[in-house]
């Protein structure tokens, strides 16, 4: 069963995966432009009775849903029907699709030669690919790709167009549409553009809500949109947006077609193009906006080698079988259907933890590079305030052994066997020089090679302190973004080790209140899906254990003599979060007033002063997104509250005694049973 | 090519206006004021001017005498022998399956297949298409034949628990009883798939101990006393005709089971010309009612499938529903007064009268009560003059969906012919493959050039049509003014009128399709997602469970409503490769009928809940409406005499 395969986590080792077809190989040997206008006839959803894309939009426009809403607005605003049917229009105009074959294939031509000079290769597993088309013909079908670079979704049209599969139809944020001719080409590929905020506007909702539905339902083509929401700028899964994927279970739970397929993607770049522009705009250099200009300069700076690309396409999940015996579908039928409802507390969860899921599968299918690894040791090194760097062999060993447990984990690793490890190793390191700096055999992060590089023309000496520190943050947070791609390898173990290791006994049950705090604080930082804490806490033991490391019995939970390097490389995984939501919550026990908008700033400075006292190692904690993260979870805990509405609108009010224990907490230095807790 | 029924000559007519009717007011029916010897003169009178109408000898006087019951005369059996069902019904029924035992569908010596008997119009027929419709369907093979348990082997029925006081007193009150094994047996369950398939292999579980045959109402009364002084468990039996698993014995049930089969109630107590009614005893089947109003120039117009051998009284416990309910509606809308036989006495109602505000209608805790409470002994039904001309007809439409439309537009103008029905594709083939074989040239060539005008020249894909059939019934004018207001509603929704012909085979098939063991059906509001939806978990489940061909899984609308309409869902699966095909059979159903729960659907439009659907109906009525049954059970039947153990 498609549930089981997405959950299972008994023996990560023996987890079964495909085989990857490089694509771009034969676009090496053949034309181009026979490919471009290849025969494209992909197989069609058995129920689809073909359509145009205008009358897909008078479909919308007549559905029952929308009239519902329709006659409700005029209601409320005192217009006319006929005006608001008329807004409604215009909504939809600026939303819709016009996929056009011939765009299409002008795509597939561009593409090929721009992928050519930019990928070594891209991977895909054609037999996901099967399953997928087999999925196309039998049920409504919904794509979800991860989503951590532009690329995403042109990749996936240009991969489902070589393999003759029905193109999808995309939910692409607004911002695209600022890019004059390159939003209208996307609108032709298949991209159809949404607000990324709507809130209150009901109108707003319901066309798009009817757009997506009746597009899926009707199964014109399979709906693609990122689950995450937007582009993972730190290379870890985002928590999962509820949006639209709420829209396209309905269809079914409303007994309206008899199943949907989702499609988890996992899509991993060797390298990825916005490298270094992410690192930026995690440290506070505002994102560009999308403009066609910038694509352009950008792929003209980017025109170097980027790896190779691989895409997985997962197993089909079945919504009827995530359904089965979680949602008793019979309560849709007491509300005529075209009323719309706000989902009830029960569906709801079963959205979040579907989505919980799906992320969850995308993750396990993601697939990882050495240099993955490689950024672990290289990161750890430059934390223990390691100068002069460690000697190739040393470096190629802690690779090898991280290969290894990385694999126990169950991490899907594209290790190349056949290779000594030393080559696997320095080819990955050549990949990305602009990270790493080898001199005599000695192997570092190019922290301060970067650092003049940035600033050409000027001397060293005009540098301030800070300054340097934001340069050596870019390398950082570059590279961390590779080591973030393993993270969900490890951070199931890497919470038990902490909790082993700030716990002052043996026992189990106090290493599992440990644990379980840790996994609450960090629930924002991670994907952990919700309510699952006994489970996690059961796999993390299950790998500890089943690797020699850990010994456990009913009571108590012991560390083996050989998993001493295990637990100390573990624990220094979570090392940098933990300390990072440690000066965080430091920062705002010594703030008075503060507000949303202030945090982030206030916090930056307040972190570099630390860092540059050398009152803090992790120079990553400079990225806003675990700071973002941290005052979420002090939030969600209660420790911080948001003040809405009023005068004093987004003020933080803070609960000092409790961040006081929590930042004692997360540094050990309180027993996890005492205060916090009992506030959680 | 018209199916008019013998119109109502004038001489019959005035004979029925003739007939006195004593009360000048138009209210209701009998009103106290008359004395009973009056009334019995009455009685008398009317039914010798039935007995007329029946044009039988004129012995039959004394089978039909309203106010008395001869409880052992020998004199009733002679009429009853007249009716359709013997208190031996093996004799002319099948034992271990639907229906009489001399029509069936087998294969002829040249592997076609063939209708056996006279009594339906495809009786004695050779259908050349059901062979190939099958072996294409679902790959059902000539080769691969179960043989079913050929005759009853009585030793392998328990020998029956007798409760020697209760028999003591029932043989003083000379009620016809029998403790045969055969007769027991036969009482033993209804027509669910499982009960069926158990009989033919031969495997026989817990049966009734004995089984009672009263006469009368007041026969009732004695059998319910006596059993409610001895605790003896008393199931009422009427057609036989259950789906709902209602006649299985429970197996827990340790006192003596004895089966009241009411068959021998079967008399037309009175017609009441002038209010419209006639007063039936409970037992009498379906076609029996119909035949004998039928000669005096009326009818019920309830006409369920199962109408050859259900009972009255069933319809009344399970709150049946017949084809016609558009003109005549369901047994809720067709009753006016119910008897009914309880371990606290007897219940009825003190008039009458169409319509009463006087709390919540006692009726229906009677209608739908499925034998747990009481045994309904004599009701009053609605009649109506026989329509005077009857008109089949049938529409081919290009999809299922515009079927549906079409239906739902029917409905909402309320110009319902007295049938309308859809079947869908799969089952609009299988309808093609029962045609007999035609008997001129002439006519299938007229058949091929149907089908191309239909699928060429009209361009419907062969693979998608569908078609409804339907029934006017009426006045000649009004049926044709009708008939041209619903073709023209058709043509909207790109209807093609089909002929007279095949309207008329569609509901044949509803008969004779009993036969080809299908089941069962259920209701909606959304019908064509949970056509699709139920169909398709069929499919899935059958293939889950490892059923090799490709199952059949079709539907048909069979009743619209103001607010929704009725679908039956049929599945058959060829079960070859199988270790137990009626446990996967039940799976299969069970998840269609969760399906159809989860979709929208009600747990039972007319079959009743009997054991099969108990656990449903918690979640269908509430613990709160459970509560309500409970202790309506618990007043009436406090001891649980009437222990077949349905609906709670």
């Amino acid at each position: 069963m498609a549930s089981e395969a997405v959950y299972s986590h008994r023996d990560p080792m023996l987890k079964k995966r495909d085989d990857f077809e490089d694509i771009l190989e034969e676009r090496r040997n053949s034309s181009d432009l026979r490919y471009a206008l290849k025969c494209y006839t992909p197989v069609l959803y058995k129920g689809l009775t073909p359509c145009k894309v205008s009358e897909l939009k008078q479909m919308v426009l007549q559905s029952d849903q929308l009239g519902y809403v329709i006659t409700q607005v005029s209601k409320e605003k005192g217009m006319t029907t006929d005006e608001v049917t008329g807004d409604a229009a215009a909504i939809l105009e600026e939303m819709a699709q016009r996929l056009q074959l011939s765009t299409v294939r002008f795509f597939a031509f561009t593409l090929s030669k721009v992928f050519k000079t930019l990928f070594r290769s891209i991977c895909v597993n054609e037999e996901g690919l099967q399953r997928l088309q087999q999925a196309i013909h039998n049920h409504p079908v919904v794509l979800l790709p991860s989503h951590r670079s532009y690329m995403d979704f042109l990749l996936m049209s240009y991969i489902l167009y070589t393999y003759d599969l029905a193109l999808p139809v995309i939910a692409a944020g607004m911002d695209f549409m600022g890019m004059k001719v390159v939003g209208e080409m996307l609108r032709m590929s298949g991209a159809f553009f949404i607000r990324r905020s709507f809130g209150g506007d009901k109108l707003y909702w319901a066309v798009f809500s009817e757009y997506v539905k009746i597009m899926l339902k009707n199964g014109y083509a399979p709906v693609e949109f990122f689950l995450e929401g937007t582009r993972s700028r730190t290379a870890k899964s985002l928590t999962p947006k509820l949006g639209l994927l709420n829209i396209v279970m309905d269809p079914f739970l409303k007994g309206e077609v008899f199943d949907i397929s989702l499609v988890p993607v996992s899509i991993s770049y060797e390298r990825t193009l916005e490298e270094a522009l992410y690192a930026r705009e995690l440290l506070g250099v505002p994102k560009p906006k999308e403009s066609t200009s910038g694509l352009f300069k950008a792929r003209k700076i980017l025109s170097e080698d980027y790896g190779s690309i691989h895409v997985y396409f997962g197993q089909p999940v079945s919504v009827r079988s995530l359904a089965e015996s979680r949602v008793n579908r019979s309560q849709f039928n007491l509300i005529p259907r075209h009323i719309p409802t706000r989902p009830s507390e029960e569906i709801l969860s079963f959205v979040n933890d579907s989505a919980y899921r799906l992320v969850r599968a995308q993750e396990e299918n993601m697939v990882l590079k050495p240099w993955v690894l490689l950024a672990f040791v290289l990161l750890q090194k430059q934390a223990a305030e390691d100068k002069q760097g460690t000697a190739l062999d040393e470096f190629t060993e802690q690779a090898v052994w991280l290969r290894d447990l990385s694999r126990h984990y169950g991490a899907f690793l594209h290790w190349p066997d056949h290779i000594p490890p030393s080559e696997v190793v320095s080819s990955s390191l050549s990949l990305h020089r602009g990270l790493v700096r080898i001199s005599e055999g000695r192997v570092q992060l190019a922290l301060e090679q970067v650092g003049g590089q940035q600033v050409p023309g000027e001397t060293r000496s005009a540098i301030t302190p800070e300054e340097e520190l934001l340069n050596q943050a870019v390398v950082i947070l570059s590279c961390v973004s590779y080591r973030n791609q393993a993270l969900n390898v490890f951070i199931r173990p890497a919470l038990l080790a902490s909790a082993i290791h700030t716990a002052a006994s043996n026992r189990k049950q106090e290493i599992y209140n440990g644990f379980s705090f840790l996994r609450n604080m960090f629930s924002n930082e991670f994907i952990l899906c919700p309510g699952a804490t006994v489970q996690d806490f059961e796999e993390a033991c299950y790998l500890l254990v089943k690797t020699g490391a850990l010994q456990i019995n009913q009571q108590e939970v012991l560390i083996t003599e050989r998993g001493h390097r295990t637990l100390a490389f573990l624990t220094s995984v979570l090392d940098p979060f933990l300390q990072g939501y440690q000066v965080v919550c430091r920062f705002l026990c010594e703030e008075d007033c503060l507000t949303e908008k202030q945090f982030i700033p206030a916090v930056r400075k307040f972190i570099i002063k630390h860092l540059l006292t050398g009152r803090l190692r992790y120079i990553e904690v400079l990225s806003s997104d675990l700071q973002k993260n941290a005052l979420a979870a002090l939030i969600r805990l209660g420790a911080v509250q948001k003040i809405k509405g009023g005068e004093e609108q987004g003020t933080l009010k803070l609960n000092k005694v409790m961040l006081n224990s929590l930042e004692d907490t997360l540094g050990g230095k309180l027993p996890t049973q005492k205060s916090v807790v009992a506030h959680l | 090519m018209c199916h008019t029924f013998p119109a109502l000559t004038s001489d019959r007519s005035s004979r029925i206006c003739s007939l006195l009717y004593k009360h000048g007011s138009s209210m209701a029916s009998n009103s106290s004021g008359s004395d009973s010897s009056d009334r019995q003169r009455i009685a008398q009178q009317r039914l010798s001017v039935i007995a007329g109408h029946l044009q039988r000898p004129v012995e039959g006087n004394s089978g039909i005498l309203a106010a008395e019951c001869k409880a052992q005369g020998d004199k009733l059996d002679v009429s009853s022998e007249r009716r359709t069902v013997p208190r031996r019904r093996q004799e002319i029924m099948k034992w271990n399956g639907w229906g009489y035992s001399d029509s069936k569908f087998l294969y002829n010596k040249k592997g076609q297949a063939e209708f056996t008997g006279k009594r339906y119009r495809l009786s004695g027929m050779i259908i050349p298409g059901l062979r190939e419709w099958m072996e294409s369907t679902f790959g059902a093979n000539l080769q691969h034949k179960t043989p079913a348990a050929p005759i009853l082997n009585s030793s392998a029925v328990q020998p029956p628990t007798l409760n020697e006081a209760f028999l003591k007193e029932l043989k003083s009150t000379g009620i016809p009883f029998s403790h045969d094994a055969e007769d027991r047996v036969f009482r033993s369950h209804g027509h669910c798939l499982h009960e069926i398939f158990a009989l033919r292999e031969g495997k026989i579980g817990r049966v009734p101990d004995l089984v009672v045959w009263p006469n009368c109402h007041n026969d009732v009364v004695k059998i319910v006393e006596l059993a409610c002084k001895h605790n003896v468990c008393l199931m009422p039996y009427g057609g036989g005709t259950s789906v709902s698993s209602a006649l299985e014995c429970p197996p827990e049930e340790t006192r003596s089971i004895v089966s009241l089969d009411t068959s021998q109630m079967n008399r037309i107590l009175w017609i009441d010309e002038k209010n419209l009614t006639a007063h039936v005893e409970a037992g009498i089947v379906g076609q029996d009612l119909e035949r004998l109003l039928n000669e005096s120039g009326y009818c019920t117009g309830h006409e369920p499938d199962s109408m050859e051998f259900s009972s009255l009284g069933g319809w009344v416990a399970t709150r049946a529903s017949g084809m016609k309910k558009n003109i005549y509606g369901n047994i809720e809308d067709l009753v006016v007064h119910i008897k009914m036989v309880t371990p606290q006495g007897v219940i009825e109602k003190s008039c009458q009268g169409p319509r009463m505000s006087t709390g919540p209608d006692v009726h229906h805790f009677i209608m739908g009560s499925e034998g747990t409470l009481g045994v309904v002994t004599e009701v009053t039904m609605k009649i109506r003059p026989m329509p005077e001309y009857q008109k089949y007809g049938s529409v081919v439409f290009p999809n299922f969906e515009m079927g549906v439309a079409c239906l739902r537009e029917v409905a909402r103008q309320r110009c319902a012919p007295a049938s309308i029905r859809l079947m869908d594709n799969e089952q609009f083939k299988f309808g093609h493959a029962l045609k007999p074989q035609v008997s001129s040239i002439f006519t299938s060539f007229l058949d091929g050039l149907k089908k191309f005008y239909i699928t060429k020249f009209k361009g419907f894909d062969p693979n998608r049509l569908c078609v409804a059939t339907l029934l006017f019934e009426g006045d000649r004018e009004k049926v044709l003014q009708h008939e041209k207001q619903v073709y023209d509603i058709a043509a909207k929704f790109g209807g093609l009128a089909a002929g007279e012909d095949n309207g008329q085979r569609g509901y044949m098939l509803t008969f004779v399709i009993a036969y080809l063991r299908v089941v069962l059906g259920f209701k909606y509001t959304l019908v064509l997602d949970i056509c699709r939806n139920v169909k398709a978990r069929i499919v899935r489940e059958c293939k889950d469970k490892g059923v090799q061909f490709p199952p059949l899984s079709t539907c048909r609308v069979t009743q619209t409503y103001d607010a929704g309409a009725c679908v039956y869902f049929y599945f058959a699966f060829n079960y070859r490769g199988l270790s137990d095909p009626v446990h996967v059979y039940e799976q299969v159903e069970h998840a269609a009928r969760e399906e159809i729960l989860a979709n929208g659907g009600s747990l039972s439009h007319h079959h009743g809940v009997g054991k099969l659907r108990k656990e449903w109906m918690r979640e269908t009525i509430s613990s709160v409406g459970m509560g309500m049954l409970r202790s309506v059970k618990d007043y009436v039947d406090p001891n649980n005499i009437f222990g077949n153990r349905n609906l709670l």
